[in-house]
Parts: C-alpha cells; sequence; structure tokens
C-alpha cells in the first residue's frame, strides 16, 4: 500500500514538474482546453436561463377565447353554457372589468385607460383543455371559433411551443459543438503527450531498461493529461463566470426597463467541479490513447 | 543462477551472432565473457538481460525460462539485474541523486528510504558528495561509477556489465573492476562482458571465451 501512494505520488510530481517545465506550452494547452470547453459551456448557460424565463409557463397549455365587444351578458352566457356541456378541461371565465381592472394596474395604463371613453376590452373565457395534443387543441379552437359572438380564439400556447421547440434545437446544436470541441480537447492531449513523450525518450527508454512497467512508465503522462484538462476546465468555468459577470449589469438594466424580475444564474460549484472533471477525464483520455500508440515505438 | 543451452541468435540480415552457447553461471560467481568485437558479447548481454530473444536454446535465470517468459513479466525479471550498459545510459537532464533515485522509484519505495539507499549506493562507489552534481560534469570514470550505483542501487543478485571499462584510462578502469570485485566478495554473481583482457590477471576470474559467436574457452 505503501508503495502503492509512493509511485502515484511520484508520478503526480513528475507530471506537475512536467507542466512547470515549459510554463509557456502548459498554459497555452490550458487555455485551447479551456476554450473548447469554455464554448458549450456558455451555450448551455445562456440556454438554461432562457429555458427559466419560459420555465412557468412552458407546461401550460392555453386557449383564450375573445367575445365581441358588444356581445351581451346572455350571449356570454351562451357560451359558458356550451364550455360547460362541450368539458373541454378547466376553464374561467374573465369580465370584461376584471380584465380593465387589471391592465388598469400595470404601470403606465392607468392614464392611457382613464383617458378613453368606454372600456375596450371584451369578455374572454381561458381555457386550458385537458387533451393537450397539437391536434386535440387545434381541433377545440376550430369549434370555439364557430360559435356566436365569438370575436376570436387565441392559442396562447403556441408561442412557448416554438421557444420550446427553439430552445430543442438550440440545446441539440451546443450537445453537437461540444462532442466536436471535446474530441478537439483530446486531440490536442494527445499531441501534447506524444511531443512530451519524444521529449523524454531516453528516460523512457532506461527506465524499462532497469524494470519499469508499462503502468509506471505511462502513469505520469496520465497524470499530466488528467492535470491540464481539469486546470483547463478551471479556466473554461473562469471564463464563462467572467462573461456572465460582465453580462449582469446590462441586462439587469434591459429587465429593468420592463420592470420584470431575472437573475442571470452562472455556474455553480457543482457545475465548476462537473468542468473540471470533464477536462480531466477528456484530458486523461487523450494521454491514454497518445501512450497506447506511442511508448509502443520505444525502447 | 545462470544456465543457457545451446543459445543461438540469429538477426535478421541473416548474420549468425551466437552459435549453439551453452554455459552455468553459479550464484556468487564472478564471471567474464571475452572475445574481440564482434564475437558476440554484446549479444549474450542483451539475451541475458532479456533485451532480446535467443532464436532458439533456453536461457534459465533465477529458475525462470527468459524464452516462455510473458512480456509483462520482463520488468519483474529485469529487477533481479544490475545492469551497466556499454553506452551508460545515464540521464544527463536528472542530477546524480535523480539517476540513482530512478530504479527505487520504479519499485516504489517511499522517499526516505530511496534517498537513504541512494546515497550509501553513491558512497559504495565513491560519489559522495557529487549527489547535486549533474552527469555532464562528471569525469568518463565517475560517470561509470554513476552507472553501477544505480544498477546496484536496488540490492540485485546479479550484476551485469557489457564493457564497462572501455573509454576509461588503465588507472579509472582497475578503480571500476575493484568496484566489481568488491561486490563479488559480498555475494552478488558478477558476469562482465569484456574486450579488456589485461584487466582480467588481476582477479584470474572464470572466463567465457567467444569467437565467432561460439564458446570457444570456458575456464578459470
Amino acid at each position: 500500500m505503501n508503495s502503492f501512494f509512493a509511485m502515484h505520488g511520484a508520478a503526480i510530481r513528475d507530471a506537475l514538474r512536467r507542466l512547470a517545465a515549459a510554463p509557456l506550452g502548459s498554459i497555452l494547452s490550458c487555455l485551447v482546453i479551456g476554450i473548447a470547453l469554455a464554448l458549450p459551456c456558455a451555450g448551455w448557460v445562456v440556454l438554461d436561463n432562457l429555458r427559466a424565463v419560459t420555465g412557468s409557463a412552458s407546461g401550460v397549455q392555453q386557449i383564450s377565447l375573445f367575445m365581441t365587444v358588444e356581445a351581451s351578458p346572455r350571449e356570454v352566457g351562451e357560451i359558458e353554457s356550451r364550455l360547460r356541456a362541450a368539458n373541454p378541461g378547466n376553464w374561467r371565465f374573465i369580465a370584461k372589468d376584471a380584465a380593465l381592472k387589471r391592465l388598469q394596474a400595470s404601470e403606465g395604463m392607468a392614464e392611457i385607460i382613464a383617458s378613453l371613453p368606454k372600456n375596450p376590452l371584451p369578455d374572454a373565457f381561458v381555457v386550458e383543455p385537458a387533451d393537450t395534443r397539437p391536434e386535440a387543441i387545434e381541433r377545440l379552437a376550430k369549434t370555439f371559433s364557430a360559435w356566436p359572438k365569438v370575436a376570436h380564439v387565441q392559442l396562447d400556447s403556441a408561442w412557448v411551443r416554438r421557444f420550446d421547440a427553439f430552445l430543442r434545437i438550440g440545446k441539440l446544436s451546443i450537445t453537437l459543438l461540444a462532442a466536436l470541441l471535446a474530441a478537439a480537447l483530446v486531440t490536442v492531449t494527445f499531441n501534447t503527450i506524444r511531443l512530451q513523450i519524444l521529449a523524454h525518450a531516453a528516460e523512457i527508454e532506461v527506465a524499462k531498461l532497469i524494470g519499469a512497467t508499462d503502468a509506471f512508465i505511462r502513469r505520469p503522462f496520465q497524470y499530466f493529461g488528467a492535470l491540464q484538462g481539469a486546470l483547463g476546465g478551471l479556466f473554461a468555468a473562469l471564463l464563462v463566470t467572467g462573461g456572465g459577470l460582465l453580462l449582469a449589469a446590462p441586462i439587469a438594466e434591459l429587465v429593468a426597463l420592463d420592470s420584470g424580475s431575472f437573475v442571470l444564474h452562472g455556474l455553480s460549484a457543482a457545475q465548476i467541479a462537473a468542468l473540471a472533471a470533464t477536462g480531466t477525464v477528456l484530458g486523461w483520455l487523450g494521454a491514454q490513447l497518445s501512450v497506447a500508440i506511442h511508448l509502443r515505438r520505444i525502447g | 543462477m545462470i544456465s543457457t543451452s545451446a543459445v543461438s541468435k540469429r538477426y535478421p540480415e541473416g548474420c549468425d551472432a551466437l552459435k549453439e552457447v551453452s554455459f552455468e553461471i553459479a550464484a556468487g560467481e564472478m564471471v567474464f565473457i571475452t572475445g574481440h568485437s564482434g564475437a558476440g558479447k554484446s549479444t549474450l548481454f542483451r539475451l541475458l538481460a532479456a533485451i532480446e530473444r535467443p532464436t532458439s536454446g533456453s536461457i534459465v535465470v533465477n529458475g525462470q525460462n527468459l524464452a516462455a517468459l510473458r512480456k509483462s513479466a520482463i520488468p519483474y525479471l529485469r529487477r533481479n539485474f544490475g545492469l551497466i550498459f556499454q553506452d551508460q545510459k545515464l540521464l544527463f537532464d536528472r542530477s546524480v541523486l535523480d539517476n540513482v533515485l530512478l530504479p527505487l522509484a520504479i519499485v516504489g519505495l517511499p522517499a526516505r528510504d530511496a534517498d537513504r539507499r541512494a546515497h550509501a549506493a553513491l558512497d559504495k562507489v565513491g560519489l559522495q558528495g557529487r549527489e547535486r552534481a549533474f552527469p555532464i560534469a562528471l569525469s568518463g570514470g565517475e560517470q561509470q561509477r554513476l552507472a553501477i550505483a544505480r544498477a546496484v542501487v536496488n540490492r540485485p543478485a546479479i550484476l551485469l556489465a557489457d564493457e564497462p571499462t572501455t573509454n576509461l584510462d588503465n588507472e579509472s578502469a582497475a578503480d571500476i573492476l575493484e568496484i566489481f570485485h568488491a561486490f563479488h566478495q559480498v555475494g552478488v554473481t558478477v558476469v562482465i562482458a569484456t574486450h579488456d583482457e589485461q584487466s582480467l590477471a588481476r582477479f584470474s576470474p572464470r572466463v567465457l571465451q567467444l569467437e565467432h559467436g561460439r564458446l570457444a574457452g570456458n575456464a578459470a
């Protein structure tokens, strides 16, 4: 057990020494790895924040049913009884007066509404269909629009669905980008380790001749790749967090204009750890591939 | 300790480096393998150290048949040997001490024990006080002594040396042979391949004489 720790400790020290021996090269490699990891990570953070914006709405499918402005209470009652008969799911009535009151409450609208001669808003029903399949919702909307004194039927969920589809495409693109950049990261490490092996050819040859196992020779290179990947991952976290901090102020300003409340979510500690772990695993993989191919040629 | 039977080595170009060589070396013996250059000394050295495999015949070291050895077992076999190469194979980017520490790192000796042993090995070859120097700063004789320190630091049962006194002046060569003799006297099996037959007279050891790849003499 003692010798196990001694060997791994020595391999880690060796890897650190090799990283420190060529500081410029090491920094550049970490930079490349960091940028490769930061790009998909930043995209992911953006998507995550967009999803948080629509999160509250995305699950609910709504149909808004607007009456004509001149519809009488009796005509509204007719629609209400038809809805009760059709029983499409949950629904609620929003009277035109209630709608006006709500509009008055929103910022800057009070004076505009006060200046209006009469309430321009119609009575409306908001239906949350039980059957949320797109074709069922379309059918319901068609039925509703054929009813008397119904001015307009609006699928409130349409933009959310479209936005969801957009997010899915975004997520897929970022996943593809991440896969490509992961391959690039493995390649960068592969090549760095190849150069390392060439630079240490004499040492590897001697070590093999005096009884070093393949595992002993591979170990410092594997740690080197993993360490470089981990540092790259941390650098990526730094880039993404820095970018987030730079964007936070302008976004807050924009959101304040809209009197909304939105906080840009950066990376959590767990996500930073995951980023470093991803770098570690990919770095190790590149090193492993490189030693498997290049060490055979020495000794 | 070491026994070979009908060992032949043919290189792909068709040259027979060794033909039907058989001998035995007992534990604790000191044996010189001599012959002109091209007689097969270095080939025999490489076969004994399992750096190459014989074309035919068998080599048994410490009860292990090298021909039947799996590739993954070779590193562990090598740890029985202290190897001293004709070109020494010192690492010039490491200090004297770090060169000697390498075999101990390979077996995973904890740093403190390794340090103690490396210093002891350097003392034995007379390089105490030069630990921090780099091999380039050492004389030819000192470099050879460093190679010996690295070979013995693991306390191997067998010392195998290929032309250890080449390129050394007579005085340094005598010093080196004296060091080998000291290890022989404490029970280490010592096998030295050399063309420098003058040096043999001092120890009157057993000599295996190779001529054109054949064993021409086996005499004490």
